[in-house]
This record gives C-alpha cells, structure tokens and sequence, in this order.
C-alpha cells in the first residue's frame, strides 16, 4: 500500500494550481470560496482516498463540484455593482492588458472547464471526460473551440489582423 | 506547432493573475480554521524556535501526541504521524498555543512542571508504563536506568527503560533526559547528548 502522505502536502503542492483552476472558472470574486471548500472536503474525504489516485485530479473533481455549488449560489444573489476587484496583476510586456480570466468569459461553460482542467490543472481529457462526463474526444474538441476563441479575442491577435489587412 | 493565428497556448494560460504566497497562507488559516471547528483535523503541528534546535509539536484533538527534535527529520516524523495516528495532518499553530507557551517558559526558567493534555497513542504497553513514571523524578534531579525500571515495578527491565526513552514520543514534556546511567554519565538521548547535557545543565542551574 501506498502510505499516504501528510494533508499538508497536499495543500502546499496542489493548492496554487486549484487556486487558479477556481478563479479561471468561477472569476476571482468566488474563487477563495470555492478553493475553501475544496480542501475542506478533500480533508475530510482524503483517508478513504486510494493511495495511488491521481491527486489532482480529485481536486479538480471536487473542485468542479464546488464550482457549481458556487455558481448556484451566486445566481441567487443580487449581482455586486463590481465584478472585478481590486487585486494587483502582474504586468505583461508581451501580452498588453490580456486578463485571461475575462477573456475565459467569452468561453461557454464546458469549453471553459475542459481548457481550465486541462491547460492549468494539467488533467489529461481522459481525466476531465471522467469529471465532466462525455468522451475524451469530446473534451478535446471543446478545449480546441476554446483556445480558438482565446486566441481571437487576443490582443496579438488582434494586431496581426490589423497589420494583414 | 502553432498553426493558428494568435499567440502560443502556454502565454494564453500564463495570462492568468499570480498566486501570491499571501494568498495563499490567509487560505490555508482559514482551512485550518474551519478544519479544527468541524473537527476533521485530526493531527495539528507547528514548529517552535527553542535552544535545543527547532522542535516539531504535534497534537490530537486529546492533547500533546509528538514533540520531535530536528535530528529525527519532521518530514519523517510527520509521515509516520500520517502513517500511524491520521493523514488528516494540517499546520496549525493554533491548536498548539498553549503547548508552546508552556515549552517557551521552560527553556526560559520560568516553568519546572508541564500542564498539558497528553496523548500517549504512540507507545503502548510496558513503555507507556515506564514513560508515566518518568514525570515522578522532578526538575533538576536524575534517576538511573535501573531505579526507573524498579519503580515501574521490574527492577530487571533496566534495557526496556533504555528502549523506552529512546523511543519516548514526547522528550522534553515528558522528562526522559532526566534519567542516566547509574555511574553518573549521560547515557542516550534521541535528541543528541548535546541537548540532553543542555537540558540537565539548565535545569540544575
């Protein structure tokens, strides 16, 4: 048997990664509840976990479950005035003003999770077909509608359009 | 291979907002925090500054479970907590305050008894029985290997008591570096016997 390694280690490995998993999807508002949630269900589940499952996976499992928990939540909510809060982000010389996280916003819901899961998470699509349902093949088509639509909504993009025409 | 227009898939996803470390330590207090109140956090620890070196305190929600010197390895003993008592293992200083403050004032001379909750989950048996009376020799004396094995009652145990304070769970808090050889000199200690020498000079000053 695979001993189990202290929760901790779960935590200091894995939690940066669901961090961005929740915020990629959820937006950052919502995110640290969703990530709160996550560990604190992983916690509570991780002794029955099988010694050699994919932990990242399950994180994202459970992540994805408290995504819609959260999502279900907010839509009851009245909607805040701000939808972005005021956090520093890292400037990008080769990227202009890009925010991933806004453009993942022009993404339907499933194209969102499987680039998500698969591109931050690392989650191969055989892993994300497990947590979303449908095929592999499914999410790999949905990752590559994804990523055409980031890729046009992106100001490089945008600039070599500009430059063609 | 890019073959469509716009930029390379790893600067889309880089794209995204960093995780700070700060971040991230204010989620992990207040995982800790909702762990301890729902009780599913089985094993806290932290770790204390001491002149003995950095020990790792570990606690069960029924009290002090491990103290451990730097020496033993805390990634090794926090795995065999894992192994042995949960892997529901948190850094949580809270659950630890105490402990800390009272470890803090003996090495400050303000303390000569522990007042703490103790779990003994990690040794059984006759070693359990030699560890409880270790406390009864009190702060700056000694007792041989020999005496102690006499009054846990087998006067002929003097090798058990040897075993048993070298794997006593909880030095320090429970005083194993109180007992030496019967000629006087040190004996072992699972903390090295510059910190055993350390404790016992401190303690007779």
């Amino acid at each position: 048997m695979t001993p189990k390694r202290p929760f901790e280690l779960i935590v200091a490995g894995h939690g940066a990664t669901v961090l961005r998993v929740c915020r990629a999807v959820l937006g950052p508002v919502d995110a640290d509840d969703a990530w709160s949630e996550t560990f604190l269900s992983a916690l509570k589940a991780y002794p029955e976990l099988p010694g050699d499952a994919n932990v990242e996976a399950w994180l994202v499992r459970i992540a994805h479950r408290k995504a819609i928990d959260v999502t279900r939540a907010a839509a009851r909510r009245p909607v805040p005035v701000a939808d972005v809060p005021d956090r520093p982000s890292i400037p990008r010389s080769d990227s202009l003003d890009f925010d991933l996280s806004k453009a993942l916003a022009a993404l339907s819901p499933k194209q969102r999770e499987v680039v998500v899961y698969h591109y931050v998470a690392g989650l191969t699509y055989k892993d994300i077909a497990a947590v979303l349902g449908g095929s592999a093949d499914a999410a790999r088509r949905s990752a590559a509608d994804g990523i055409a639509i980031l890729r046009q909504v992106h100001p490089d993009n945008a600039l070599r359009k500009g430059r063609a025409q | 291979m890019n073959t469509s227009y716009g930029p390379d898939i790893t600067d889309l996803i880089d794209a995204l907002p960093a995780v700070t470390e700060t971040e991230l330590r204010d989620l992990h207090g207040r995982l800790a925090d909702s762990a301890d109140a729902q009780q599913v956090l089985d094993v806290a620890y932290r770790t204390l500054d001491t002149p003995v070196g950095t020990l790792l305190l570990a606690a069960t929600v029924n009290g002090l479970v491990r103290v451990a010197f730097e020496t033993e390895g805390h990634d090794k003993v926090l795995q065999s907590l894992a192994d042995r008592v949960s892997p529901r293992i948190l850094n949580t200083p809270k659950r630890l305050d105490v402990a800390a403050r009272e470890i803090d004032e003996y090495f400050g001379g303000a303390r000569q008894h522990f007042d703490l909750p103790l779990d003994f989950r990690l040794t059984t048996g006759f070693r359990r029985q030699i560890l409880a009376h270790l406390s009864d020799i009190g702060y700056g004396q000694t007792a041989s290997y020999g005496s102690v094995a006499a009054a846990a009652g087998s006067p002929k145990a003097v090798r058990a008591v040897g075993t048993a304070c070298a794997n006593n769970p909880l030095p320090v808090v429970v005083p194993c570096h109180r007992v030496v050889r019967s000629d006087g000199s040190l004996g072992g200690y699972l903390g090295g016997l510059a910190a055993k020498q350390l404790l016992l000079t401190m303690e007779a000053a």
